[in-house]
């Protein structure tokens, strides 16, 4: 299967749900009229988009084609096409660290698959034959480290982990120390515990982390991703918000896929924030991992 | 600027227009319903529930006694309210008790919802209620799920079932006999997290519950949940008949509408609320006061009851006195931040006020301050002459010097305190003026005790 039918594979339930409707709202035979572009704003909301910005989007619509003059469904199917891809932007690709172990730094809040993103980005990078090192930096959540090792076997990565407890800053150090040092890992990926965004103490802790690891390695973390649960509404705005803020996170992991949520709000996080998706999740396996193409995305969003 | 503290905003003051008329026209109305539509949706309730309801309070508004009443605004809030408690479920509601122990109680929903968490945080309340809980690990895919249940057991004292990898049916039904042998009353069975569109999955929860016959099936929801939140709860509802719902991670900055459309859409009460990461913080629900959050009202009566049970009325009293009197100083503000430590995080309850949307912009970047900060600060004033407390404009850097060495602190921490203090002091007097015209709003539901603001760390 190639990259391209995977994504529509892994995207099947997100098209179903969100760009079905959309299409069945506008390929229905009939004229464009305010009800349709109600019904649009309605397959938006539902879809986790934000009310306001769906209202924009439809607003955007309702004006293009009365300046177009559009009169069918499909010329406005491509209109907001168009308009979705403008804001999710050009694709952006993983940053490397062309003269070292290029660091990954992965956060979010409680839940949202940090850990078995980790376990799937590390599958990645093995199979492109790279040597992966996993730090086990949540020391908070019962078990934790526990499961972080499970996976770094099942990818065949190399493991770092403190006691439970333990200064999660300190493994990050060790971590990164390591894949320069004895344990020469290309890749290093950074698990840290889950945290609400609003808890300023443990939203501190992270700095440290970024501040140590960027401390012992100039440029690192080269990457920071935040992980997203597609299930999640809009509070993933001030989630996006808080910890670009204090980690400066540079891509979305959007997760879970596989269910029926629809994670349209990361729209809404690209508009406020301008943080692009880098990849989604789409089961609980390793292979469960894809990069995300804005392009393909809505392709096969709109495109049913 | 995050899009729905605007939208609470507004919706705040489209109430307060509303207040503020004489005689309302039905075009008020539907304004205003438009205004608490958004509100709704921007706080993640399901679409439909949201337009169900607004068509609900509509007809009631535009109804005779409300527009001929004396103050037709405040009855459209209050019929708004109102009926967000109703939908919400009235009354809290409490845990079954199976008239022959044990009681057994499954939990169950999509994955990272919380369930392991909630699993040993019920544990450990019904523990404290003189119970003998046995927690049961039934996850059997997830990664060191069943160490994560055994370190928490260990954690809250009470013992843990599991036979490893094997049939979660027959974990559960063993656990259950084991139970019942050793005399222990209740069964948590935490199960694995799964899709509600995971068939296998979902049957192997119709298989466990068919085998133990739970009289609770709990369904976890993550309170941050979107539109989904109603998919899955019907599915959820329809494949296992859930008695009731523990909404979780209440304790961030989430509006929480995946409460309302979960309960609108299997008439199943919320029983519970988790309220932070430790095993204690669980919590009844309260509809009426998720109502107010909802609608961004701020939760006034947890604040009330929670500034209540903390603070000494009195000495609360005499403090804003002081402040209102310019006397403030900082033996006072020592006596603030003794009663803060019996408070917990503050930010954590100062989510809890009214407007505070609105007050958090004057507010200093960095509210957190932690036990360890705390205890800092008190060595810091300590560490002063009496004169020095009630003067603090004589302080100057001859004397912060030796305040410092004598509080095994720096002249930054001693000047950072004396900024703190001088926050505190002006915040104090802002918030006494918003406390007057809370009550003059709220009628008479009790005082607020003057609170302690502080400020940024460095
Ligand atoms: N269906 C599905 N489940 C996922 C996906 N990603 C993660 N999960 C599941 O979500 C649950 C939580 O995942 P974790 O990786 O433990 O999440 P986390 O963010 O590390 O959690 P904490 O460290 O406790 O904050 C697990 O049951 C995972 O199997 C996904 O893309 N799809
Ligand atoms: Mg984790």
């Amino acid at each position: 299967m190639g990259l391209f039918e995977r994504l529509k594979a892994g995207l099947q339930k997100t098209r179903q749900a969100l760009v079905e409707q959309i299409n069945l709202v506008i390929t229905s035979v009939r004229k464009i009229d305010e009800s349709l572009f109600e019904e649009l704003e309605e397959v938006l909301i539902q879809g986790d988009v934000g009310v306001e910005t769906a209202a924009e989007l439809v607003d955007h619509l309702r004006d293009l084609a009365r300046r177009r003059r559009l009169e069918t469904a499909d010329q406005l199917r491509e209109a907001i096409k168009a308009k979705v891809m403008e804001i999710l932007g050009d694709p952006v690709p993983m940053a490397e660290n062309p003269s070292g172990p290029t660091v990954i730094l992965v956060v979010g809040v409680n839940g949202v698959g940090k850990t078995t993103t980790i376990g799937k980005l590390a599958h990645h990078y093995r199979s492109q034959g790279r040597r992966v090192l996993l730090a086990a930096a949540d020391t908070f959540r019962a078990a934790a480290i526990d499961q972080l090792r499970i996976w770094a076997e099942r990818a065949g990565a190399d493991f770092i982990a403190h006691q439970e407890g333990a200064d999660p800053a300190a493994v990050a150090f060790d971590a990164v120390q390591a894949a320069r040092g004895s344990r020469r890992a290309d890749v290093v990926l950074i698990d840290t515990a889950g945290r609400l965004h609003n808890k300023a103490h443990l939203m501190e802790e992270l700095r440290k982390i970024r501040r140590v690891v960027e401390r012992e390695l100039p440029g690192a973390p080269h990457e920071t991703l935040l992980v997203l649960d597609a299930t999640t509404g809009q509070n993933a705005v001030q989630q996006a918000r808080l910890f670009k803020e204090v980690a400066g996170v540079t891509g979305i992991a959007l997760t879970k896929l596989d269910g029926t949520a629809k994670g349209g709000v990361v729209i809404a996080v690209r508009k406020a924030e301008g943080i692009p998706v880098k990849w989604i999740g789409v089961g609980e396996g390793l292979e469960d991992l894809q990069p995300f193409d804005p392009r393909q995305f809505v392709a096969a969003l709109f495109e049913g | 600027m995050a899009m729905f503290e605007g939208l609470s905003e507004k919706l705040q003051e489209v109430m307060r227009r509303l207040r503020g008329k004489g005689k309302l026209t039905e075009e008020d109305v539907a304004e205003a319903m438009r205004e608490v539509r958004r509100a709704l949706l921007a706080a993640d309730v399901n679409f439909k529930v949201a337009r169900d309801f607004v068509n609900r309070v509509s007809a009631r508004a535009v109804g005779a006694e409300v527009m001929e009443s004396l103050t037709p605004a405040q009855q459209v809030v209050k019929i708004v309210h109102e009926e967000l408690t109703a939908l919400m479920g009235g009354e809290a509601a409490r845990l079954a008790a199976a008239p022959q122990p044990p009681t057994v109680v499954m939990l169950v929903g999509l994955q990272g919802a919380g369930k392991t968490t909630h699993a040993a945080k019920l544990a450990v309340l019904l523990k404290k209620q003189g119970r003998r809980p046995l927690l049961v690990a039934a996850d059997i895919y997830r990664p060191a799920a069943i160490r994560q249940l055994q370190v928490l057991g260990e954690q809250a004292g009470v013992p843990v079932f599991s036979l490893g990898q094997e049939d979660p049916v027959r974990i559960a039904t063993e656990a259950v006999a084991h139970a019942r042998s050793q005399g222990l009353d209740y069964v948590l069975v935490d199960t694995a997290g799964r899709l509600h569109v995971d068939q296998e999955l979902m049957a192997e929860l119709q298989r466990i519950r068919d085998a133990v016959g739970p009289h609770e099936v709990l369904l976890v929801v993550d309170a941050m949940t979107g539109q989904d939140a109603v998919n899955v709860a019907e599915q959820f509802h329809q494949q296992l008949g859930i008695t009731g719902v523990i909404l979780t991670k209440l304790d961030g900055d989430t509006r929480g509408g995946a409460a309302l459309s979960v309960r609108a859409v299997t008439g199943q009460p919320i029983k519970f609320v988790g309220v932070g990461e430790k095993l204690d913080a669980l919590e009844p629900f309260h509809p009426d006061r998720m109502a107010s959050r909802i609608l961004g009202m701020g939760d006034v009566l947890s604040l009330i009851e929670k500034a209540q049970a903390a603070l000494d009325a009195q000495k609360a009293l005499e403090l804003q006195q002081k402040v209102q009197r310019a006397e403030f100083n900082l033996e006072d503000f020592r006596e603030q931040l003794r009663e803060m430590r019996k408070l917990g995080p503050i930010d954590q309850w100062l989510a809890l006020l009214p407007g505070f949307d609105q007050i958090k912009k004057q507010l200093p970047e960095n509210l957190q301050v932690g036990e360890k900060e705390l205890r800092r600060m008190e060595a810091i004033i300590n560490s002063m002459t009496v004169e020095e407390r009630r003067h603090p404009e004589i302080i100057d850097t001859r004397r912060k010097h030796r305040i410092a060495r004598g509080s095994g602190t720096t002249i930054a921490d001693v000047n950072r305190l004396l900024k703190q203090f001088e926050e505190t002091r002006k915040l104090m007097k802002q918030f006494a003026g918003m406390e007057k015209q809370l009550k003059k709003r709220m009628g008479k539901l009790g005082r607020l005790p003057g609170l302690p603001f502080l400020g940024p760390r460095r």
